[in-house]
C-alpha cells in the first residue's frame, strides 16, 4: 500500500509540475476517445426517436406482405395473409392494405414511391401521426415526413403519381417503415423510394397501371419482444423457394419484426457511424504517435529526476511505475472525458430524421463501450510510454544524475547521402537521422492524417457521384459535418504533433545546432535545417497517406470513388507547406538559442 | 595565399577596443569583461590565463563573434565584427575563425573525418574537396588511421586533435582555443601541446585560454586576467618559450 501511495504521490506531483504537457496528452487521448465513443454510441441514437414514434403511432410489432404470382395473372394469397391476424399471440391487426409502386413528379423532380391505400378512418395498428395537415381522402395524398422533407413538399402542394395529380393534404410519420431513404420493403425493393398514402380507391387506380402490387398487414402481438420469433415461425422456411421463383403459385406471406425496422432506421446514421468509427481509430493511432512524441520529450527532460529517484534507493521497477502511472492517470481521465463528450455530442451531431418523432437524445452508455474506450485509452498510454519508461528506469544512475543526453543514432547511409545536399537539407537530414524513432512517428502522424483527409475527399466525391446530396440533402449535410469535424480533429492533432516534434528536435539538437553555428552555419540555415528535418517525414508521410486513404476507403466504404486527381496531387505539396508553416516558429526559436551559452552548458 | 591575405597577415589580425560584457541588470548586474584592449598580430600566439570565472571564455566568445559585447569594438582582419548581423558573423566564422573547445563539441554520430569535413560542407564546398581536405588535416594531426572512428571510440586526446583538425578546415585567420587541454590527461595533453606548438611554428595565429602553464609557456605573449580585466601582460622571449617547452617535454 505504501508503495502504491508513493507511486501515486510522485506521479501526481510530476503532473502538476508540467500542466502544459499533461494538458496536451489529455487533449490528444480525449480527441481519440471522444470520436471513438461517438462512433460506438451513434448506432443507438435513433432508438429513442423510433420508440417514441412507435408509441405515438400504435406501430406494428410485425408487418406481413404477400405478392401475386408473377405469371398467370393469379391473385395474391390474401386468405393466407388474413389468417395471420388470427394467429396465436396476435392481439390486433390492420389491413391488408394494397401497396403499389409508381413514379412521383413534383417541382420538376422525379422519385420512386411506394403507394399504400388506406382507410380514411383510424386503424387499430399503424396510425401514421400527422405532423402537418389532415389524413387521406379521395383525391388527396399524405406524404411520409422524411420523404416530404427531402422533396421540399408540404401540405397544399400538388404531386403527380403515375400520371394522376394529387393534392398533398398531410405529412405524417410512421413506425411501420424506416424513414426515407431507408424505406422498409418486404416483397419488392426498387432502390431508394419514398412512401405516400392514398385512399384505397386512389391506390387501386394507381395500381391498375402499375407493374407491381402487393398487400400488407400490420399485427400487434401480446409480447412485442417476441416479434422476431413470431416472424421467424411464420416466414417461409429456410431452403424453400424464395419469393417470386414459384412462378404460378401464390407466394406465402413474408413477415418482418419491428426490431428489424428499428435496425433499418439506424441505417439513417450508418455513414456517420462508419465515418466516426474510422476517424476514431485513425485518431487513436494519431494519439499513440502524439503521446509517444510527448513522452519521449518528457523522458529526455526527466532523466535527472529518474537519477535522483534511483540515487535515493528507488528500484528501476518503481521508477518505471511512477512514469507509467502518470500517463495511465492521464489516459483514464481522457477516457472519462471522451465518453462524456462523445455521448453528449452524439445528439448534436446526429439528427435521426424528420421521419421520426422527437429529437435524438443522449444515447445510454453500454458497459462494452465504456470498457472498449477505457481499454483503448490505457492502451494508447501503455503503447507510447512503456518503452521510454523502461529505458529511463534502466539508465545508469550516474549518467542520469549527470543529465547526459541520450546518444544520437548514427545512420551512415543518410549521413553519406546528405554530404551532397545544400546546407539546410544536409542539416535537416542529419537531424532526422539522429532520432529515427521520432522521424518514424512524425511520418506516421502525417501518413495517418493524410489518409483521413484522402478518405474524406473520397467520401465527398462518392456523395457527389451517387447523387446522395440531391436525393437526401439533409443527411448528406450531416455526413459532411461529421467528415469535417473528423478532418479538423485529425489536422489539429497532427499540427500539435508537428509542433511538438519540431520543438523536441530543436531541444534535442541544441548542442548540434550550436556547434554547427560555431562552425559557420547561419541561423537561417539551422532554422531551415530544423524545419526540413520535419519536412522530409512530412513528404514521405503524405506520399504514403494517399494510398493509405484509398485503401481505407476501400476497406470501410461500400464502393471506391476516388477524389479528383488534382485533389490527390495537391494533398502532397499542401501538406508539406502546412508542415513548413507549423514548424517555422519552433524552428526559428530553436535556431536562435545563444551559441556560447549552449556550448558552455555542456561543461556545467 | 593571395595579396590581400598576405597584407592582412602582416598587420594585427585581431583587435579589441574597450571591450566590455555585462550580464543581468540592477543589483544582479555582473560585469564579465571590463574595457579590455587587445591586439593580436599575424602568426602570434597569445595565451590568456586567470582563475575560473574571470572572463577568459567570454573574451574568446566575443573575439569569435559567438556573443555580442555590451560595449567596445572587435576587429578581425581589418573588419569591425561586433556590429555584424548573425548571418554575416556566421559567414565570418566559416571563413576566418577556428574554434577549439574544452569539451571538444564533436558530433557524436559523425566519424572523425565527417566531423572534420563539416565546416567545409557548411561553407558550400563540394563533398569531394571537403573530404580530401579533411583527410589531409587528419593526417596532419596524426589521426589518419582513425578517420572512420566515431568520437566515442577515440581517446580524449584524439578527440581534441580531431576538433583541432576541424577548426583548421577552412584555413582560419585565427584559431581560438578555450581550455583545449582542460579535459585531458597528461599524455593526451602532451599530444595536443605538440600539435599547438607545430601550428605556432607554421605561423598560425592562436589565442588560447588556458589554466595550463605548459600551454602558456609556448605562447609569444601571456595575458593574465582577473575580474574581467587584464591585470598583467608578459611578452615571453623566444628562449623562455623554448626552455618552458623543453620543461614540458615538448622538445626532444
Amino acid at each position: 500500500m505504501g508503495r502504491v501511495l508513493l507511486v501515486g504521490r510522485l506521479a501526481a506531483r510530476d503532473l502538476r509540475r508540467r500542466p502544459g504537457e499533461a494538458a496536451l496528452l489529455l487533449l490528444a487521448i480525449t480527441a481519440a476517445t471522444a470520436t471513438l465513443t461517438l462512433g460506438l454510441v451513434v448506432h443507438g441514437v435513433v432508438d429513442k426517436p423510433y420508440q417514441s414514434t412507435r408509441e405515438a403511432t400504435a406501430g406494428p410489432d410485425v408487418i406481413a406482405a404477400v405478392v401475386p404470382p408473377p405469371v398467370g395473372g393469379g391473385h395474391a394469397d390474401l386468405a393466407g395473409l388474413r389468417a395471420l391476424a388470427d394467429a396465436p399471440g396476435v392481439t390486433a391487426s390492420s389491413g391488408p392494405y394494397l401497396v403499389t409502386w409508381t413514379r412521383l413528379t413534383v417541382n420538376g423532380r422525379r422519385a420512386t414511391v411506394q403507394v399504400q391505400g388506406r382507410d380514411a378512418g383510424r386503424a387499430a395498428v399503424d396510425q401514421p401521426r400527422l405532423t402537418q395537415g389532415t389524413w387521406v381522402r379521395d383525391g388527396d395524398a399524405v406524404v411520409e415526413a422524411a420523404f416530404a422533407d427531402a422533396l421540399g413538399v408540404g401540405a397544399g402542394d400538388e404531386i403527380v403519381l403515375g400520371g394522376h395529380p394529387f393534392r398533398v393534404v398531410g405529412i405524417a410519420v410512421t413506425a411501420a417503415s424506416a424513414p426515407y431513404p431507408e424505406l422498409t420493403c418486404l416483397s419488392f425493393c426498387p432502390g431508394v423510394a419514398g412512401l405516400v398514402w392514398l385512399s384505397r380507391g386512389d391506390a387501386r387506380s394507381v395500381a391498375a397501371r402499375a407493374r407491381f402490387t402487393s398487400y400488407v398487414l400490420n399485427l400487434k402481438l401480446a409480447d412485442p419482444a417476441a416479434a422476431p420469433a413470431f416472424a421467424g415461425a411464420h416466414n417461409p422456411r429456410r431452403g424453400s423457394a424464395p419469393p417470386g421463383t414459384r412462378r404460378s403459385e401464390p407466394e406465402p406471406p413474408i413477415l418482418l419484426a419491428w426490431q428489424d425496422i428499428q435496425a433499418a432506421s439506424a441505417n439513417l446514421v450508418r455513414n456517420q457511424r462508419k465515418a466516426l468509427l474510422t476517424g476514431g481509430w485513425l485518431l487513436v493511432l494519431l494519439a499513440v504517435a502524439s503521446v509517444a512524441v510527448l513522452v519521449g520529450g518528457r523522458m529526455a527532460d526527466q532523466i535527472r529526476r529518474v537519477g535522483l529517484l534511483k540515487a535515493v534507493g528507488a528500484a528501476p521497477s518503481l521508477v518505471a511505475a511512477v512514469l507509467l502511472a502518470e500517463y495511465l492517470v492521464v489516459a483514464l481521465v481522457a477516457a472519462a472525458a471522451g465518453l462524456m463528450l462523445g455521448t453528449s455530442a452524439a445528439p448534436l451531431l446526429i439528427d435521426s430524421s424528420a421521419g421520426l418523432l422527437g429529437r435524438t437524445g443522449a444515447p445510454s452508455l453500454e458497459l462494452s463501450t465504456v470498457g472498449l474506450v477505457t481499454a483503448v485509452a490505457l492502451g494508447v498510454a501503455c503503447a507510447a510510454t512503456f518503452v521510454p519508461a523502461v529505458r529511463a528506469a534502466r539508465t545508469s544512475t550516474v549518467l542520469a544524475l549527470a543529465d547526459s543526453a541520450r546518444a544520437p543514432r548514427r545512420t551512415g547511409w543518410l549521413i553519406r547521402a546528405s554530404r551532397r545536399l545544400p546546407v539546410p537539407l544536409l542539416l535537416g537530414l542529419r537531424l532526422a537521422a539522429r532520432r529515427p524513432r521520432r522521424a518514424v512517428l512524425a511520418t506516421l502522424s502525417i501518413a495517418i492524417t493524410v489518409s483521413g483527409i484522402v478518405a474524406a475527399l473520397a467520401a465527398h466525391a462518392d456523395l457527389g457521384e451517387s447523387g446522395a446530396s440531391a436525393s437526401d440533402p439533409a443527411r448528406t449535410e450531416r455526413l459532411n459535418q461529421v467528415l469535417l469535424i473528423i478532418t479538423i480533429t485529425l489536422v489539429a492533432l497532427a499540427a500539435v504533433n508537428a509542433i511538438v516534434v519540431t520543438w523536441a528536435t530543436a531541444l534535442d539538437a541544441r548542442h548540434a545546432s550550436a556547434v554547427a553555428r560555431a562552425l559557420g552555419a547561419t541561423p537561417n540555415q539551422v532554422s531551415a535545417g530544423l524545419s526540413s528535418a520535419q519536412l522530409l517525414p512530412a513528404l514521405v508521410g503524405a506520399l504514403f497517406g494517399i494510398p493509405g486513404g484509398i485503401a481505407l476507403i476501400a476497406a470501410v466504404g461500400d464502393s471506391v470513388t476516388l477524389p479528383p486527381a488534382w485533389q490527390l496531387i495537391a494533398v502532397v505539396p499542401v501538406t508539406v507547406l502546412v508542415v513548413a508553416g507549423l514548424t517555422a516558429v519552433p524552428a526559428l526559436l530553436g535556431a536562435r538559442r545563444p551559441v556560447a551559452a549552449t556550448l558552455q552548458s555542456e561543461l556545467a | 595565399m593571395n595579396a590581400s591575405e598576405t597584407a592582412l597577415r602582416a598587420g594585427p589580425v585581431l583587435r579589441a577596443r574597450g571591450l566590455g560584457m555585462e550580464y543581468g541588470r540592477g543589483p544582479g548586474l555582473v560585469r564579465a569583461l571590463d574595457a579590455v584592449e587587445l591586439e593580436v598580430t599575424a602568426g602570434e600566439t597569445v595565451a590568456v590565463m586567470g582563475p575560473s570565472g574571470c572572463g577568459k571564455s567570454t573574451l574568446l566568445h566575443l573575439l569569435g563573434g559567438l556573443e555580442r559585447p555590451s560595449s567596445g569594438e572587435v576587429w578581425l582582419g581589418g573588419r569591425r565584427i561586433d556590429q555584424l548581423s548573425e548571418k554575416a558573423l556566421a559567414r565570418l566564422r566559416r571563413g576566418t575563425i577556428g574554434f577549439v573547445f574544452q569539451a571538444f563539441h564533436l558530433m557524436e554520430e559523425l566519424t572523425a573525418v565527417e566531423n572534420v569535413e563539416l565546416p567545409a560542407l557548411l561553407a558550400g564546398q563540394s563533398a569531394r574537396s571537403a573530404r580530401r581536405r579533411a583527410t589531409e588535416l587528419l593526417e596532419q594531426v596524426g589521426l589518419s588511421d582513425r578517420a572512420g572512428h566515431l568520437p566515442s571510440a577515440l581517446s580524449g586526446g584524439q578527440r581534441q586533435r580531431v576538433a583541432i583538425a576541424r577548426a583548421l578546415g577552412n584555413e582560419p585567420l585565427v584559431l581560438l582555443a578555450d581550455e583545449p587541454t582542460g579535459n585531458l590527461d597528461s599524455a593526451a595533453t602532451l599530444d595536443v601541446l605538440r600539435l599547438l606548438d607545430s601550428l605556432r611554428a607554421d605561423g598560425q595565429t592562436l589565442v588560447v585560454v588556458t589554466h595550463d602553464a605548459r600551454i602558456a609557456a609556448t605562447a609569444d605573449r601571456l595575458i593574465t586576467m582577473r575580474d574581467g580585466a587584464f591585470v598583467e601582460e608578459t611578452r615571453l622571449s623566444h628562449g623562455t618559450t623554448r626552455r618552458l617547452g623543453e620543461l614540458a617535454g615538448l622538445e626532444s
